[in-house]
């Protein structure tokens, strides 16, 4: 899948989140927005009640394994289908928002275009945005699986509702949160009011666009300023329990220095060929041996799309840094796997 | 034979014409050529006197059809059209705002389906309806007798619309595309999400497997005599035998018209030999089987060609484009 900057792609927005987080209500906030742009939403149940739009396609998720090998590569049928009706329509709507049911699994999603062709022509996914309830999250983690996954997947995790519960109580669940993913970034809500530039068009899975892959443990509490990019804080600055997720964890590993490509690119093949069923999102940024230019790649579960990015600059520091979001994680592995390609 | 060896071109007898919008499909109806457009109109009749029918109005066109009678159209407003050599647009159904997914015509019957809602229509108007297992993806009547094959997921269902009782499914796991019987109605095949094709012998359900794809394949037609079948989405026609009783079982396909451009769409012509090819890039040519001889008949540019259509003496051939671009072929003498 390559996702560098082509403006003539239509982006994709994915909406996930638990049931009764507030997807609906978020669908909405965007749709009312006076942007000016037009969207085609796809959703699961035909007419449902109170979407707003011109252009509103009902879908069964349908999802198919592919018999390609890869014992977890599964795509959603029906995201195919319409894309391809979509673009009969080319020109006439602006992006694509799929609000997913809420107990989708969002990877057949993202993986749709990682393998069809033809939606990697069309479209491009721009980013999986996750709503979560700030009172019933931490219940349905324990619960849940579904919820654990589709906070595990996000690059937008929006903690909606926070009116219903106290300042410690929102800590907790922030807190439950960045043990599942803390790379995500988060913003607090209330009906989902948060700014559309915050959810729409990150380019999330553009690989141009990964600049840095530090954890995000700042909350964007006041939507009147950006927050700050004050990164790679010691969490505990910001009063943050930490919690350890028993069975989801981000697996993080930073090598000074440069990568040999005759070593790691065998090493990447085999981590997510062994652990893809367990890696739900992967990235890095690898500074190879004798190459001017920076390595990234993401992944999802045993994809990967890789490319050469800008050149490294005079003053940046020339290392490399993997990150692996997933359940039960053999991190050691991962660690000593990816300490052994060092050039 | 590469472009730049081709010696024959037919370019000086084709018109060119711009359509305005995507051709979803090219026909003719009767004597009057058709192009079904994604903006939701269809274009009947020769270049200069075209009438402009729009039969989904404030809609597109998502599939269409034709088999040289009647064009059918099925639009993302949830109807569906018939459409004959009078220009007239007939609404056959209406689906309330369900996207048309897949079309099939014979004779005076129709069938459609939205999702996995799949109707049939028979010579005297009588609807029937069957719910396929997952959205249904292809359709395509039996060459005889009144029976629709339904492409789903892990296979394709031979339903008799007129007799109780489920379908008969033949199994094979993948997401099914679109499908077409052999001629002699012995063989269906079917396009597969995984880059293959599918066929079953249908005396005895035994599957046949036809792989090697770089991309799906969207695009089949059989020859007139029923003994090949043309398929896109390869960089050249990728063209199986069919002759013998275990059809392309064991043997190897020709290649028709190899360039580095993804073939999007073939067309057999009715009556000899020749396969019209159109690629990702808008060359659109003929191959003679036997030979593999080509003869240009447009030339690079403007993107994908999306249809293809003979009429039924084989004189005439219309094609359109991605861009909206069209033309017409009028075989010299």
């Amino acid at each position: 899948m390559t996702q560098s900057h082509e403006p003539d792609k239509v982006p994709v927005t994915v909406l996930t989140g638990y049931l009764g987080a507030g997807k609906t209500t978020l669908l909405n906030r965007i749709l009312s927005e006076p942007h000016g742009k037009r969207y085609a939403v796809v959703v699961n149940e035909f007419g449902e009640i109170g979407i707003d739009n011109e252009l509103v396609i009902g879908a069964d998720e349908e999802v198919f394994e592919m018999n390609n090998g890869c014992i977890c590569c599964t795509v959603r049928g029906d995201l195919i289908r319409i894309i391809e009706g979509l673009m009969k329509r080319k020109g006439r709507f602006d992006a694509i928002i799929v609000e997913t049911t809420g107990l989708a699994d969002p990877a057949p999603v993202a993986q749709t275009f990682f393998v069809d062709e033809d939606v990697q022509k069309a479209a491009r996914l721009d980013a999986v945005v996750t709503v979560a309830d700030a009172k019933w999250l931490a219940a349905r983690l324990r619960d849940a699986p579904e919820a654990k996954s589709q906070i595990a997947f996000a690059d937008v995790i929006i903690i909606n509702k926070t009116d219903l519960v106290t300042p410690g109580e929102l800590r907790e669940v922030e807190a439950r949160i960045r043990a599942i993913n803390p790379y995500a970034s988060l913003h607090r809500a209330n009906k989902c009011d948060v700014k559309i530039a915050d959810v729409l068009e990150r380019r999330a899975f553009d690989l141009d666009r990964i600049l840095d892959i530090e954890p995000d443990f700042l909350v964007a509490e006041d939507h009147d300023h950006e927050h700050g990019h004050d990164r790679g804080h010691d969490h505990h600055h910001h009063g943050l329990k930490h919690y350890h997720d028993e069975d989801m964890q981000s697996v993080a590993v930073r090598l000074e220095g440069e990568v040999d490509p005759a070593k790691f690119m065998p090493w990447i093949n085999r981590v997510t060929q062994e652990q893809g069923p367990n890696i739900l999102r992967c990235k890095g940024i690898v500074a190879m041996k004798d190459d001017p230019k920076r390595f990234v790649f993401q992944g999802v579960h045993m994809m990967l799309d890789g490319d050469s990015q800008r050149e490294w600059k005079p003053d940046e520091k020339r290392e490399s840094k993997v990150v692996f979001i997933g359940r039960n994680l053999e991190g050691e592995d991962i660690r000593q796997g990816f300490l052994a390609c060092a050039a | 034979m590469t472009e730049a060896q081709a010696t024959s071109s037919l370019a000086q007898h084709v018109r060119l014409l711009e359509a305005g919008a995507e051709v979803v499909a090219a026909a003719f109806v009767g004597e009057a050529p058709a192009l079904a457009l994604a903006d939701g109109a269809v274009l009947v009749g020769e270049p200069d006197e075209q009438k402009h029918v729009l039969s989904h109005p404030d809609a597109s066109i998502l599939t269409a059809i034709s088999d040289g009678r009647t064009l059918l159209t099925g639009g993302d407003d949830g109807r569906v059209a018939a459409i004959g050599a009078d220009a007239v647009a007939h609404t056959i159904a209406d689906e309330k705002g369900r996207w048309i997914d897949a079309l099939a015509l014979r004779g005076g019957s129709y069938a459609w389906s939205a999702g996995k809602q799949v109707r049939a229509r028979d010579e005297n108007g009588t609807v029937r309806t069957w719910s396929a297992p997952t959205t249904a993806r292809g359709l395509v009547f039996q060459p005889k007798g009144y029976r629709l094959a339904v492409t789903h997921y892990n296979g394709v269902s031979l339903w008799f619309p007129k007799v109780e009782g489920p379908p008969q499914t033949l199994e094979w796991k993948g997401a099914h595309l679109d499908a077409t019987f052999s001629p002699d109605g012995r063989f269906l095949v079917s396009s597969m999400q995984e880059n293959a094709l599918h066929g079953w012998r249908l005396a005895d359900s035994r599957n046949m497997r036809m792989t090697g794809y770089p991309g799906k394949t969207r695009s089949m037609s059989w020859s007139h005599d029923g003994a090949w079948l043309a398929t896109s989405g390869a960089e050249a026609a990728i063209v199986w035998p069919f002759k013998d009783k275990d059809g392309p079982m064991g043997k190897a396909p020709r290649e028709c018209g190899v360039r580095e451009a993804r073939v999007t769409k073939v067309a057999f012509h009715p009556r000899a030999l020749v396969v019209a090819i159109g690629y990702a890039d808008g060359l659109l040519l003929l191959c003679r089987l036997a030979d593999a001889a080509e003869i240009l008949v447009r030339a690079p540019g403007g993107g994908p060609v999306r249809a293809l259509g003979w009429d039924a003496a084989g004189a005439r051939l219309i094609f359109g484009l991605e861009s909206g671009e069209a033309g017409f072929l009028n075989l010299p003498g």
